[in-house]
């Protein structure tokens, strides 16, 4: 971390790794080892090796990505918590021939927004729905979701998530899948490298789809919360890979045939 | 069928035609009664001729679809009646702080609750008093004719973007099921339609990117938004106050009406003329804002006002603001979705006249 480099010695290094065109200068305000960062970056890497920059218009949700315009350089509205798909019908009908998604977290998508949800898969909008899926209210500070796993300790659910008082956790992406509108829904996550590359691919397909007018794309991030789940960064990976993945096993959930 | 052509129409079938014909590119709407023709005549008519029509879930889903294809450009409306523009009021909020050119139209019936599907004017209040959270104004349109339902869409939309603000059209279940003459005017959208560099359409290399928010988490930016918002309705109050009289000339006895029940003051009025009274009306076209000027002047020529309304007294309040105790303001009205008639009116205003205005008051 000490080593500053001069000029003459970065213009000799071959560059194997830069920000995006589709990512600001603004610094990530999320707390350290939090996926937000790591899927706002896929998802802006991707619009920006396809080159759709110019037609793409996305949607932020409430929640801890609602200042996902501050990062994502391309033009952007911020909507209402639990409407992103809702504005991104509205963006898409009168514009089919724009790149939208809506980025969302789990209680905006799957608790407050669950009926603008079920209704835009339903119509199979052409758009690209990314859901960050940490099983926590993240920025109202660590509420239960309707994706809180059983047993876990939240500020709401302060002895651990029980069903009699507070149900089932959701998987909100089988429910959609379910439903003939929805084109390809997967499940990705962003814990190692390897799983940040196939979530790449999969927010890549989407976008081709799109572009197909094939109809609505889901992809689901599982993600962590160290804050939130009072954990450090590393802890929480871990604890992602020993109890989301069980409840939230990653993998695609619907394929084109 | 040209433009010109009179046709007979219901209010709603009429204000949905001008909204065909005023440009609109998208309507996101949901069923209700008394308003299901706007939807279910753009879902016909609308389709056919190009614009997107999409019958939303619920008007949750509507008033934010509108506020997505509004902030991408787009000439958006949505229309519902009362308990459906309740659902719409956090995003009427969003949509007024980000400050999105865009038609709500409420068709207004008996409240509150399910209330009933007969016209009423009780949602006054939501409707120029902000309605959603935070300090905000919508322009509020209020026609009084099944023409004035095709007129003020034209406008509706102009105003929007003329001034980046939400215009809603409030109407009631009578003037959007009756049906009257109507004659479509001549305008032509393309001679109307402003730049808008600030929608969200695809972000080129050559401008910084477009974003539609109203976030804005440091008090003191936000403070400067609302002072920009207050500016604006400033301007607007200052440029758009529309509203006509009758009469009102010689007035000794003013009624301040608005809508439908501005309609029936006005037959009131010839009748109460006919009888040797000096009547006149005042009939607010818009609710906000509101024409105090005119009514601050009239209260130095008159004995007496007597608002009309079908609620239990709202605008009263903006009348009694608008004279500040110049001269005694009376009410009248009915509650839950019945029309008052002129000869209650009338009734009304001999009560006042004879001073029994106050004991009048305390039956409702």
């Amino acid at each position: 971390m000490d080593t500053v480099l001069t000029e003459p010695e970065l213009q000799q290094m071959e560059c194997v790794y830069e920000k995006p065109d589709t990512l600001t200068d603004t610094r990530f305000h999320y707390c350290p080892g939090c996926g937000h960062s790591v899927a706002h970056r896929v998802l802006m890497e991707v619009v920006d090796e396809l080159g759709i920059a110019e037609r793409t218009v996305g949607v932020a949700p409430v929640g801890c990505s609602v200042f996902a315009y501050q990062y994502m350089n391309v033009d952007m509205q911020e909507a209402a918590h639990g409407r992103a798909s809702a504005v991104a019908t509205g963006i898409k009908r009168v514009y089919p021939d724009t790149y939208v998604f809506a980025y969302q977290g789990d209680g905006d998508l799957a608790a407050i927004g669950t009926a603008e949800t079920i209704h835009v898969a339903n119509r199979g909008e052409n758009i690209l729905v990314m859901f960050i899926n940490n099983a926590i209210y993240g920025m109202t500070g660590g509420q239960m979701a309707p994706t809180t796993l059983l047993g876990m300790k939240t500020t709401t659910s302060p002895t651990g998530r029980t069903v009699e008082t507070a149900g089932f956790p959701m998987k909100i992406a089988d429910i959609v899948a379910m439903l003939p509108g929805t084109y390809f829904v997967t499940r990705q996550s962003v814990h190692t490298a390897n799983a940040v590359r196939q979530l790449k691919k999969a927010v890549t397909k989407a976008f081709q789809y799109q572009k197909e007018k094939k109809g609505l794309c889901f992809v689901e991030v599982v993600s962590n919360c160290p804050s939130g789940w009072k954990m450090t960064p590393v802890q929480s990976n871990e604890w992602l890979v020993q109890n989301m993945l069980t409840m939230y096993p990653p993998g695609d959930i619907k394929v084109p045939k | 069928m040209t433009v010109s052509d009179v046709q007979l129409m219901k209010g709603n079938e009429a204000l949905a035609e001008a909204a065909i014909r005023a440009g609109c590119q998208a309507y996101f709407g949901y069923p209700i009664t008394p308003q299901s023709e706007i939807l279910e005549y753009l879902a016909d008519e609308g389709r056919k001729r190009g614009m997107v029509v999409l019958q939303a879930e619920s008007e949750v889903a509507s008033i934010n679809m509108v506020y997505g294809a509004a902030g991408a450009g787009a000439r958006a409306m949505t229309s519902s009646s009362s308990p459906g523009i309740s659902l719409m009021q956090e995003g009427l909020s969003y949509i007024a702080c980000a400050e999105l050119p865009c038609l709500i139209v409420n068709v207004n019936r008996g409240g509150p609750g399910l209330g009933t599907i007969q016209p009423s004017q009780a949602d006054y209040f939501q409707a120029t008093k902000g309605g959603g959270h935070g300090d905000y104004r919508l322009i509020v349109l209020a026609p009084a004719s099944v023409q004035e339902m095709a007129d003020f869409v034209y406008e509706a939309f102009d105003l929007a973007d003329k001034y980046r603000n939400p215009v809603l059209i409030l109407s009631d279940g009578a003037l959007g099921q009756m049906m009257e003459k109507v004659k479509f005017p001549d305008y032509n959208p393309a001679d109307h339609m402003v730049p808008k560099p600030w929608a969200t359409v695809g972000k080129p290399k050559s401008r910084e990117r477009n974003v539609i928010t109203s976030l804005h988490i440091e008090p003191e930016k936000m403070e400067q938004i609302n002072i920009r918002l207050q500016e604006k309705y400033k301007v607007i109050a200052e440029n758009e106050t529309r509203y006509e009289t009758v009469q009102a000339d010689d007035a000794e006895y003013l009624i301040v009406a608005y809508g439908l029940a501005a309609r029936i003051a006005h037959g009131a009025v010839e009748m109460a003329r006919t009888e040797g009274i000096r009547a006149g009306l005042l009939r607010p076209i818009t609710l906000f804002p509101y024409p105090s000027r005119p009514l601050r002047s009239l209260a130095d020529q008159v004995a007496g006002m007597l608002v009309v309304e079908m609620n239990a007294g709202q605008m009263v309040e903006d009348v009694r603001l608008a004279v500040d105790g110049r001269v005694p303001v009376s009410f009248y009205g009915r509650m839950g979705g019945i029309i008052p008639s002129p000869e209650e009116v009338v009734h009304a205003l001999k009560a006042m006249i004879r001073k029994e205005a106050t004991k009048h008051e305390e039956v409702y």
